[in-house]
């Protein structure tokens, strides 16, 4: 079962952090189908956070597919978030490709996470 | 449930010369934990004293859960109130406090309150004065829990305690809220407390409402902008300016923005609730006079 957290400090509103750690933990295959989420009174009782939050985390989730709730039994996750397109590994080549060209051009870890951040929000704004 | 939690129309409260409270206009929805937080003399107290029905108002008018505060039994029973610094009997165990709220409230729960200090872990013989902090505090809330409330006012409810004791009383509270769907109104001088458990946001200064309203809406609407020196009225369309903060080359924002901002000239990013709060409580800037010499 998902343990969740909370980041006091990264501007991400709480009810968006639990989704993104039940996205993340699916991606990397710690939360299969069938699984079942805890109930919003553990995630409370543990995370000492509004319920109102679980609850909006946990329809927003239902709302995308990836957890269905079956009344007075529990929140169960409905999907994987599996790579079905096997576009994942080529890409991660490519980016590995692109790394050491950057390191080989002498840019510290930092240089290149600021270029790939910028670069990549850029992107989505111009996209979108 | 439709009736607001606590609605304020022009709620104003002066000691003497001084105002404590001026011209406050609020509404609270049902089923929130609301945190009001401001700086210390910021009207936290007066205006949940208020809410409680310990104090009058000079002016306007205050309601809470469709009733007038204080007035009569059935009023008071709605509403479970801590004062600051969880205050009990040093002289009382934890039964003869169970035995007390029995005896003073109509609608007392014995078994759940039992309950509840059998999971604290409280041995009901101890006197209340030997109890650790954390530990009144929890009984302190007990007692407001144990006569079901349908709101519960809590006034600066872990101040005073460790970050251990901090934690332990948000999550007993949260579990408890999560059970009973009791709205809760808490106040305190530290955003970074409130971050976690609140969905509605009051943020007072020098005894006005400065803003208001839920927290997901707040946080998503407010942005921190930086980027190479410029006038705030060169910012996109919309974009409210909370604080602004100037080096010889390069500005930064605090905006409100019902639209997202799409500037590439910009870095844009989200803000803590803390941050948020801060930016407003901030003096950077006196209200609407936003022109600035513009670097050479």
């Amino acid at each position: 079962m998902i343990e969740f957290h909370l980041d006091g400090r990264s501007g991400v509103a709480p009810y968006m952090q639990l989704i993104q750690q039940v996205r993340q933990a699916l991606r990397l295959g710690l939360l299969r189908e069938g699984d079942k989420l805890p109930t919003i009174k553990d995630v409370v009782a543990k995370v000492a956070i509004n319920p109102n939050t679980v609850l909006k985390a946990y329809r927003e989730l239902e709302y995308e597919g990836l957890v269905s709730a079956r009344p007075g039994v529990g929140t169960f996750i409905a999907r994987t978030l599996n790579d079905e397109t096997g576009a994942h590994e080529p890409l991660r080549e490519e980016l590995r490709a692109w790394l050491r060209r950057a390191q080989a051009a002498g840019l510290d870890a930092d240089s290149i996470e600021a270029l790939f951040v910028t670069t990549f929000r850029t992107q989505l704004q111009e996209s979108t | 449930m439709t009736d607001p939690v606590l609605r304020a129309t022009g709620l104003t409260k002066h000691y003497g010369r001084r105002a404590a409270l001026t011209d406050c206009t609020l509404t609270v929805p049902p089923g929130r934990v609301v945190g009001l937080v401001g700086p210390n003399g910021a009207g936290k107290t007066t205006l949940l004293q208020l809410a409680v029905g310990m104090l009058t108002p000079t002016a306007g008018s205050i309601t809470v859960l469709g009733g007038r505060p204080g007035a009569g039994p059935a009023q008071l029973a709605k509403v479970g109130f801590v004062a600051q610094d969880a205050p009990t009997y040093a002289g009382l165990t934890v039964a003869e406090h169970l035995r007390f709220g029995r005896r003073t409230n109509p609608g007392w729960d014995q078994p759940f309150a039992e309950d509840r200090i059998a999971q604290l872990g409280l041995d009901p013989a101890q006197k209340a004065g030997r109890l650790s902090g954390g530990q009144r505090a929890q009984l302190a809330l007990t007692l407001a829990v144990a006569k079901r409330p349908e709101l519960l006012v809590l006034d600066e409810p872990v101040a005073s305690l460790d970050p251990i004791a901090r934690r332990e009383f948000l999550r007993a509270l949260m579990a408890y809220t999560a059970e009973h769907r009791t709205s809760v109104i808490l106040s305190s001088h530290l955003v970074s407390d409130l971050e976690r458990v609140c969905d509605h946001l009051i943020v007072l200064t020098a005894s006005r409402v400065r803003v208001t309203g839920e927290v997901d809406e707040l946080m998503g609407s407010h942005y921190r902008l930086t980027g190479a020196r410029r006038d705030p009225a060169d910012l996109p369309a919309g974009a409210e300016v909370i604080e602004h903060s100037h080096t010889e080359r390069q500005s930064t924002f605090v905006v409100r923005s019902l639209v997202p901002i799409a500037d590439a000239s910009l870095t844009v990013e989200q803000l803590t609730l803390e941050d948020l709060v801060l930016a407003y409580l901030s003096p950077s800037l006196p209200p609407h006079r936003t022109e600035l010499e513009t670097a050479r």
